[in-house]
Order: C-alpha cells, then structure tokens, then sequence
C-alpha cells in the first residue's frame, strides 16, 4: 500500500515543482556568491576582521551550505505542507477518498501509510537539498574550515570536523520535517480540499516561529515547548562543543508533537463521516 | 443461513437538524438486482454511504453476509464492490493504473489477466493506456464498474449509475448491467432517480421517501400490469361520466372529468374499453398508458407527503 501511495505522489507533476524550487533557490545563491561572494563575506566579517585575522578559504562550500540552509528554513516546511497537506483533503478533493474507502482497508492503515508516504517524500526532499545545496557548492567553491558566524559570537569548526556535521543536521531537518509533514496530515483530514491545510500549515508555523524568536520574557516559559523553537534545532550541530543536551531535548519535542498530531488524525479520520 | 448478501437494520442518520435517514430496514438476496429509488434527497446515498461504512449511523446495524459489519470487520468489504454517485479516479493516471491500485486495495490477490477480463466486461479493451483525465463521461463510468468488479465481489453497489451519461451512454450502461446481473451472476444494488431504468433493470426494488421506506418488494409484484394507468382524452362531453358511472367500467375508473378519463386497468383491455367509449359517442382524441413505475412511485411518495401534512 505504501508504494501505491508513493507512486501517486510521483506521478503527479506538482510534486516534482517542490523539486525544481529547491534546486532554483540552491543554484541562485550558489550563483551570486560565485559572482559576488567576496564582497559579501568581506561584509559578514567586518565586525571581526578588527580582532582576528581569518584566512584561507573562507567562502567555501561549508559555509554557503549554512546559508542555503538557513535561507530555506521557511521554504523547506511550506513545500512539505505541499504534499502531505494533500494526501487527506487532495483525495476528499477529488473524490477517490471515497473510492478508497470502500475498500477492505483500515481506516488507521489509510492514514499512517498516508503519512509514511508523505514522510518519504519529505526525506527524498531533505536528500536532494543536501546533494544540491552541499554536493554542488563543494564543487562549486571547494571545501575549507566553516566560519559560522552567530550574533554574539563565530565559531570555527575545523574542515574535517565538518561533514559528520552536515548528515547529523540532515537527519535533524528530517525529525523536524516529519513533525511538520504530521501537522499538514491532521489539517487535511478536516478538510475537502488541500489549499486549507497547506495554508493552515504554513499559517501556524509562522505565527508559532514569530513567538519562538521573540526575545519577550513573557513568552519563555511557552515558546520552550512549541515545535517551531525546535525545528532549527539543527544548527546545534555547528556549535562547539556540540549542545547535545539541547538537541535531545528537541528531537523529544518533535517526536511527541509528531505522535499527537498522528494520533488526533487517526482518532479523528476513524470516526469521520466521508459526505465529500 | 439466509441468502442475505447485505442487510440493514434498523438505520437512521441525522446531519445537524435534518434526519437523512429513518428507521430504515431492507435486505439484498443473491441474484437480485435491487433497485434503490426516491427522489433527490430522499436518503439514497447517505444509505449506501452507511451500508459501505464511509458514513456511520445514528441508529442501527449493517450485516455484510451475515457478519455484522463495523470498523473492526472492515474485511467484510471485500464482498463489495461500489461506485458512489460518481466516478472519480486519479485523473493524471492511467486506466490501468487505477484498476490495478485499486485492484491490489481489494484485499485479494489479482491477476493482470483479471485486469484484462474486466476491461473487456466493460468495453474498455485498448484504451486502458489512456489518462483517466483524457476519457468521456461514460468511460469513466466504465472504468468505475471495472474496479467495482475487478475483485469479483458478490455484491455490486452502483450509485446513480447513469448520472451524466448521454442517452446513448444510458443504455449502454443498461445493457452493461443486464449482463453483470445475468451473464456474470452478479447481486446488484442499483440507486437511480430515473424510474424508468430502474424498471428495466431492477427485480427487486425499494422506494425511500425522505429518508423513510414507502415501499419494498419484487418489482414485478408492485408493478402489478393490472393496476397500470391508463389515460383517455376525449371531447368533452358530461353525459359520458354518467355513463361510465353506471357501466361494468365503473370499477376502473381512477380519475374523471369532462375531458380526460383516467382509468386502472390491464393494458390489454384497453381496445374493449375503447370501442366502448366509441359506441357511446365519445370522441377518443389519445389513449396513453401513465408510466406505470412514475405513476406508482408518484403516487405513493404524494400518499407519503399527505399522510405527514407535508402538503
């Protein structure tokens, strides 16, 4: 059943735009730092060009894998929402829920197998984004120390301290993804046509991020606990020493909010009335 | 055991404030061709929605062969194939792809020569190659019954059927039913709003009128020839109401006035009458016989609507 509900998601064309965004998004910063890239680490560095004195290859393809990275951080869960927000609503759309649920099938089987099916999507995303993002810009602009730079402080992480890094990160994204690719998958059980639970998706994980980054005392207590805090859990990885306390305690928040969400969606699609 | 391939007990659905279903009892036998019949509205989809488990009842209990059929026995679908109300498949996949997806959902291991048989049950043989998205109307109606067949169930369940069909298309569905039902042995349940391919079809039958049961049986037995309607239109003429009062005819006559006679009757005393009327100066202007299912179906869902003040 999950290769059935995988070869659906393939064959249909909108799948593949998730595909062609991320490669365009990649390939355009990779182009301009090709193009002006000097300019703008000279700017990145001003700050603390004064105190220390950094060399070599600074704008390597390490660092411009960060910053696709981080420029993809709202791009990356819309795009899942894309698929997994349509698995349910798509199909309640188009009428064929009704026609999948005449057959002997459970309904709980329907659902996780939906969302295993959306989860591999959201992985093989991950996977193109790392050959794109980190495969093209070593080719691009060699390998080198990674210079990462924060508000408060940079850290220098040795060039062959790095690459471990990047498939720990990934792997991250993925836990964070598979949270996002659940919240799409509970909006689309409520809903008879996918660009509700696309936008509810998006919708909730920008207001809940807008809450997470505010540096307001009064949301601390909350913000800890919401998934969007966790989700740039990730870039851990490119601290040193690595917070590896922090990173498990994220990955349990994520995996606690993807069973709830999983869990609502399966409790409330077994009782469903299928009137679509 | 009974020959019950499905059974509903006791149904009822209600959706806010408005009851789709009431009370509803019926059951289906092997062989028959089960008409499902009322007007737009009156609980027919919601029903088969409850029979294949997509809606849940209020009220009462569906047996699927006898088994009590509920989201643990989910199984018992395998017994079932079903269209509802339309035929909606992926349309940028191929015919074959969505007989063989759905085809592998049926809980029994399937054939590719299977696949090929049902194709050519339907009338789809050498276009299954084509996007769904590139068929007609009437094919993808095809297409529908093919996966509702694919897993040879005991029971077909074809929700409005013809809807959208052009006339040419509607009686190629006919026929295609008439052959499930007698070359394929097929137990048909079949929900229409057009009576009259239900009479054509159907050997049993139900009428539901605003979510209640008017009338179940053997279609034949309802439709019984001597109570069809027959309608005379003549010249008006007052002095033939009287005559007909006191003749042998008295006892058929329906409806009366000075220009149209309506009477009860077996068609085949419809020339004695006639000659009848013309030895009493009546001038015969057209004879036609009411269809006989509209004119039973109309007048028990009126009979219905006046017993609950609804008119």
């Amino acid at each position: 059943m999950l290769r059935l509900e995988l070869y659906k998601i393939f064959k249909k064309p909108r799948t593949y735009i998730s595909f062609g965004i991320v490669t365009a998004f990649a390939l355009v910063i990779q182009l301009a730092l090709v193009a002006d890239g000097k300019n703008f680490i000279a700017f990145a560095m001003q700050g603390v060009s004064a105190q220390f004195d950094i060399g070599g290859n600074v704008l390597n393809g390490y660092l411009v894998t960060y910053i696709i990275l981080q420029s993809l951080l709202v791009q990356i869960p819309l795009l899942i929402a894309l698929v997994a927000g349509d698995v349910l609503a798509g199909e309640a759309n188009m009428g064929t829920l009704r026609l999948l649920l005449t057959k002997p099938v459970s309904r709980s089987k329907i659902v996780l197998v939906k969302f295993t099916a959306a989860v591999c999507y959201a992985l093989l995303l991950l996977l193109w984004l790392a050959v794109i993002a980190l495969g093209l810009s070593i080719i691009f602009f060699g390998t080198g120390d990674l210079v990462n730079m924060k508000s408060d402080a940079f850290v220098v992480l040795l060039k062959d301290d790095i690459m471990w890094r990047y498939i720990a990160a990934f792997m991250f994204a993925a836990l964070a993804m598979t949270t996002v690719a659940a919240l799409a998958l509970l909006l689309s059980a409520f809903a008879d046509n996918s660009i509700g639970p696309i936008m509810g998706t998006m919708g909730i994980i920008v207001v809940l991020m807008i809450f997470s980054t505010l540096d307001l005392p009064i949301f601390d207590v909350v913000k800890q606990y919401l998934f969007t805090t966790h989700m740039v859990g990730w870039k851990g990885f490119f601290d040193d020493p690595v917070p590896y306390d922090a990173i498990r305690f994220s990955a349990i928040v994520l995996v606690v909010y993807t069973i709830l969400f999983v869990g609502a969606t399966v409790f409330y699609f077994r009782k469903k009335d299928i009137k679509s | 055991m009974s020959d019950n391939i499905i059974e509903a007990k006791a149904l009822s659905k209600t959706f806010g404030s408005f009851t789709a279903v009431t009370n509803l009892s019926f059951s289906i036998q092997q062989g028959d061709v089960y008409g499902f019949l009322g007007q737009n509205g009156a609980g027919k989809s919601t029903t088969i929605r409850m029979l294949l488990g997509l809606i849940y009842p209020d009220a009462g209990e569906v047996y699927i062969k006898g088994q009590l059929f509920n989201n643990q026995s989910r199984h018992l679908l395998q017994h079932i194939g079903a269209i509802i109300e339309r035929p909606d498949m992926y349309l940028y996949l191929s015919g074959w792809d969505n007989l063989k997806m759905f085809a592998r959902l049926s809980g029994t291991p399937i054939k590719d020569l299977r696949l090929y048989e049902v194709l050519e049950i339907v009338g789809l043989k050498g276009r299954e190659q084509d996007k769904v998205k590139a068929y007609s109307q009437g094919m993808k109606q095809r297409l529908g019954i093919a996966i509702a067949l694919v897993h040879n169930p005991d029971l077909l369940i074809l929700d409005e059927p013809t809807n959208g069909l052009d006339p040419q298309g509607i009686a190629e569905m006919r026929l295609l039913i008439q052959s499930l039902s007698r070359d394929h042995g097929k137990t048909i349940l079949i929900s229409s709003h057009l009576l009259y391919e239900i009479e054509q079809i159907a050997t049993r039958m139900i009428i539901l009128h605003r979510g209640k049961k008017v009338v179940e049986g053997a279609v034949r037995q309802l439709l019984d020839p001597a109570e069809t309607l027959m309608e005379v239109d003549i010249l008006p003429d007052e002095s033939i109401s009287l005559k007909l009062n006191s003749s042998e005819w008295n006892r058929h006559i329906h409806k009366m006035s000075a220009e149209k006679l309506v009477f009860k009757m077996h068609p085949s005393q419809m020339p004695a009458l006639n000659n009848w009327l013309v030895a009493q100066g009546a001038q015969v202007l057209q004879i036609r016989s009411s269809h006989s299912l509209e004119a039973y179906f109309l007048s028990l869902t009126n009979e219905a609507d006046v017993k609950a003040g609804t008119v």
